[in-house]
């Protein structure tokens, strides 16, 4: 009966649209009947030309007012000053053009509105002109390009002489992984061919590799601050990417390949929460989360924690895989590491004996074991 | 050419299989307009879903039935959704729909020709084209859902049926479907070719090919170079889906189970499909850039400002389109210097974009404008191609697509620069050559009211999606709750929605004012909008072979409005313009040979 109410309710709004369209047809029966423009009709159009320049300002305008405050802010990352600074430089030089081009179009649409009689200017070519319009962009582009191409190489020279830490990102239907190098900062071979999930071997490391041994793979991504990080991505099934905005970083994770990214962390967690502008965004966040909370939605109060997002569309449950990541200082990270369990041991491969606590810490749900072939 | 002979024609013939290319023309025509209201309907459902996620709707489930238990939208038609409604408005409606209809009808009314080159080539090219469109809606309807891998359908994904249910036969049928697409692009692409080169009338010399020509017949190259790269990446793609091979895949663990699949490449794959897609931004924007040249000059009543150099940056995007694909894949894995090649590369394209868009307001400047349903659609189109056009300076440049790949920025990017900007030209086009086509005039007053509220419509719809791009949100979410920090993007994502719906229902406007002036519409003039061009000079009343005499022969370029000679009189007294077919006066000086 509802069912059959909606499409009453879409046929009717249907029919209305097409009948107010009606009326408005029957109502321009005036003395001119014919379908080409007049001066009348030019002369609406123009002024609308005007208003639409208007409109599109304080539309662009209120968007970057109030909209605004969504940029993510304070980059976490030492190349993320230079990216942000290119980005600035890159919007300036857009809002620019923009305001000048879209006026210049409006306001001539006003201006040279068409009139009966009025002649308009035979100008077919101007070589000059043309020069300008080529070589001025030319030029802005190519110091563009130099920035950005500087910036890039810079970003995607990956060198591992400055002893980096070697982090494993690990993509799989819809989750993500971390393996640490451990103590000799080499990660041990994997392959997915060598998961066995049987023995918790979820991430197809190679037993018999000795650097496979002091791995370390974890449900979180901790970093040391100022520390250079270089992370190896794999992926398990499909393409994801690793997305991680408040670095300025991605990679996409490749089934089959190992690519490659590499940042050096500048802000803590903890001092990225006392961030002025994350400090008002959080605020803001909470405010609409009390409000849920108050229509008794599940909305639990938000705290700022930087995040790992799947970025390539892998599914299903794409929209939800996502990973903590918490920058701390260099001690704090190493206490953290030295409680997560090695490759060796959550595998019984050594003295210590397998605890089922490691199972539990890397398969996190039900769902997921279901889909890694475990039930 | 002697397609004028008359012979019994039955309404086989005349309506359904028929050669003649302006019959095929409106075939196109509506078949692009049906896919468009398809690709358009969908894009409205799955924005509801966006703004108000997890919302039950009566509308969901009479239009999504199983797959909206309860009126809730499921994750996995969310992507179907969005991967359908992306094939169906590039390829269905902007690139056969937008190109087959304008080349079909100008080529051969524009160059002066009888039909195309081959009458034949050109019926099964449409009707190849709405077997796969055929295929594509029913693809819809099936079990297991349609495919929903993106529209761009990167393996792995798109080939384990273990990684969604859409890769299944959803997958096979999308496939399918895209290669007979690409078989009717080629056939239509060489005939629009061949009839250019060859088939143009006495005196139309290529530089004095109206803009539309121009734009359209290099369209084709385009297409001709890139589609059937496409089709190699669709066979190899079959061929791993079904046979085995490894050209994509490699080491997966997908299932509980470790594949057989060694030694392939995703990346391969990308590199495949850009190469087409990148070129296909272009297949789709050309046309509608070409439209609005003529459309601009002749409601401008002033000569589009430099032809030539107009006609060298549709050339010099053809061919920097075809060299600049990379720039989708900065963060896929690929060697950082291909990053680099291909950041200088796609940043020069903005020269000529630049070039066309100061040329157009050049145009514009101390014109005598005439404001058509076709002049606004026009104007509307330099303005989204402008605004979409400035953020590629950011997505080109692969330090900046770092952070922004993939996010909603670029959805906001692509929708206007070639989206809109496409769409608007497919309606200036429409009301512009309606006439021609119908031999009635669409309501003048329902074009306004339709530009109108759509020209807001659409900068309502992405313009916002700049700023929720910037804060990082990924596009192809199904929703953002799971993440508090988007918490603050959810009433923007409404606003967007309420823009898209009313913009969406505006076109109802446009669909009326379309099939009611199809029968009741005012008759048309032969040529009422003043224009030069060589398809005005033919009858309204539609024949086989375009001209009922001779053809006639061509003694100018397309662009003489408002030429004086040196007393200040117009080259044809008491007219503002003089079509390609009077002869040169006296001591007329000529700008194009």
């Amino acid at each position: 009966m509802t069912t059959l109410l909606a499409i009453i309710v879409v046929v009717l709004v249907a029919i209305a649209i097409w009948q107010m369209s009606k009326i408005f047809e029957l109502s321009q029966v005036g003395a001119d009947k014919s379908q080409i423009a007049n001066d009348k009709d030019n002369k609406l159009n123009g002024y609308l030309m005007f208003a639409f320049l208007i409109f599109l300002y304080v539309f662009m305008i209120y968007s970057m007012w109030k909209w605004g405050s969504f940029l993510l802010g304070t980059p976490a990352s030492e190349h993320g000053e230079n990216y942000d600074l290119l980005l600035t430089i890159s919007f300036i030089l857009i809002f620019v053009v923009q305001f000048i081009t879209q006026a210049l179009l409006h306001y001539f649409a006003f201006k040279y509105r068409g009139e009966k009689g009025k002649k308009a200017l035979f100008f077919a070519d101007n070589t000059k002109l043309e020069m300008i319009w080529s070589v001025i962009p030319a030029l802005t582009l190519a110091g563009l390009i130099i920035f950005g191409l500087f910036s890039w190489v810079n970003v995607t020279t990956i060198t591992e002489d400055d002893d980096p830490i070697i982090v494993e990102l690990y993509a799989q239907q819809f989750n993500w992984k971390a393996r640490y190098a451990g103590t000799d900062n080499v990660l041990g071979k994997a392959n997915v061919r060598l998961i066995d999930i049987a023995k918790a071997n979820i991430l197809g490391l190679d037993e018999s590799d000795p650097y496979a041994a002091d791995d370390k793979i974890t449900t979180e991504l901790h970093l040391p601050v100022g520390k250079k990080v270089v992370f190896k991505m794999r992926s398990q099934d499909v393409l994801h990417s690793a997305y991680m905005p408040h670095f300025r970083a991605q990679m996409n994770c490749v089934p089959g390949m190992i690519t490659q990214f590499s940042f050096t962390p500048t802000v803590t967690t903890a001092d990225m929460r006392l961030d002025d502008g994350i400090v008002e965004k959080v605020d803001g966040i909470n405010k609409i989360r009390a409000d849920k909370r108050a229509k008794g939605e599940d909305a639990d109060p938000y705290e700022f924690d930087y995040l790992l997002l799947c970025n390539k569309i892998c599914g299903q449950s794409h929209y939800n895989m996502q990973m903590k990541i918490i920058v701390e200082t260099e001690e704090e990270y190493n206490e953290w590491l030295a409680t997560q369990k090695t490759f060796a041991s959550s595998m019984g491969l050594d003295e210590e004996t397998k605890t089922d606590d490691t199972l539990a810490q890397v398969i996190v749900s039900d769902e997921e074991a279901e889909i890694m072939g475990v039930n | 050419m002697s397609g004028h002979e008359h012979h019994k024609e039955t309404f086989v013939t005349k309506y359904i299989f028929s050669q003649d290319h302006k019959m095929i023309s409106k075939q196109y025509l509506i078949t692009g307009l049906l896919m468009g209201v398809i690709g358009i309907a969908m894009s409205l459902l799955f924005r509801m879903q966006l703004a108000w996620p997890g919302e039950s709707f009566k509308i969901f489930e009479v239009l999504l039935g199983k797959w909206a238990p309860e009126g809730v939208m499921d994750a996995n038609i969310y992507l179907a959704l969005v991967t359908i409604h992306g094939t169906i408005m590039v390829f269905f409606v902007l690139t056969q729909g937008l190109s087959g209809t304008f080349s079909n009808l100008l080529i051969p009314l524009q160059i002066g020709a009888r039909d195309m080159a081959s009458g034949f080539m050109n019926m099964l090219s449409y009707w190849m084209f709405f077997l796969s469109s055929v295929i594509m809606v029913g693809s819809l309807f099936i079990e297991a859902g349609p495919a929903a891998a993106g529209w761009t359908i990167y393996p792995p994904l798109s080939a384990l049926e273990a990684a969604q249910p859409g890769s299944g036969l959803g997958m096979t049928l999308w496939l399918t479907s895209m290669a007979i697409f690409i078989a009717s692009s080629l056939l239509g692409s060489l005939n629009y070719i061949v009839t250019v080169l060859n088939l143009r009338t006495k005196g139309m010399s290529m530089t004095r090919l109206p803009l539309t020509i121009w734009a359209l017949f290099v369209t084709a190259v385009i297409g001709v170079v890139s589609f059937p790269v496409l089709l190699s990446a669709a066979l190899l793609l079959i061929m791993d889906r079904s046979l085995g091979t490894s050209f994509f895949l490699s080491d997966i663990f997908i299932g509980g189970e470790a594949l057989h699949y060694q030694g392939g490449s995703p990346v391969l794959y990308e590199h495949l499909f850009w190469f087409l897609g990148h070129p296909e931004v272009y297949i789709v924007l050309l046309p509608a850039l070409g439209i609005t040249s003529e459309i601009i000059a002749t409601n401008s009543r002033k000569p589009i400002f430099g032809y030539r150099a107009m006609i060298l940056s549709i050339l010099a995007i053809a061919f920097l389109s075809t060299i600049v694909w990379g720039h989708h894949m900065f963060v896929s894995g690929m060697n950082p210097f291909l990053g680099s090649v291909f950041t200088f590369t796609t940043l020069l394209i903005a020269i000529p974009s630049a070039v066309k868009a100061f040329n157009y307001i050049t145009t514009i400047w101390k014109g005598n404008l005439q404001f058509n349903p076709a002049m606004l659609f026009s104007i509307g189109l330099v303005s989204t191609f402008i605004t979409g056009g400035l953020t590629g300076i950011i997505l080109g440049d692969s330090m900046l697509d770092i952070n922004v790949h993939d996010t909603y920025f670029v959805v906001a990017h692509f929708h206007l620069v070639m989206g809109v900007s496409s769409l608007y030209g497919m309606f200036a086009g429409i009301y512009h050559w309606y006439p021609k086509m119908f031999g009635r005039m669409m309501n003048k007053n329902l074009g306004y009211l339709h530009f109108w509220i759509t020209a807001v419509g659409a900068y309502g719809v992405f313009f916002p999606m700049h700023f929720i791009g910037l804060a990082g949100l990924p596009r192809r979410y199904y929703n953002n709750t799971n993440f508090p920090l988007f918490d603050e993007l959810q009433d923007t994502n409404v606003v967007i929605t309420v823009f898209a719906i009313i913009t969406g229902l505006a076109q109802l406007i446009f669909l009326y004012n379309f099939f009611k002036s199809m029968f009741y519409g005012e008759k048309a003039v032969q040529n009422p909008w003043k224009s030069n061009t060589l398809e005005w000079t033919t009858p309204v009343e539609h024949i086989h072979g375009n001209w009922p005499g001779e053809i006639p022969e061509v003694h100018r370029w397309a662009y003489d409005y408002s030429k004086t000679g040196e007393d200040g009189e117009y080259v044809i007294p008491g007219q503002d313009f003089a079509p390609q077919t009077v002869p040169l006066q006296d001591g007329e000086e000529v700008l194009h040979h």
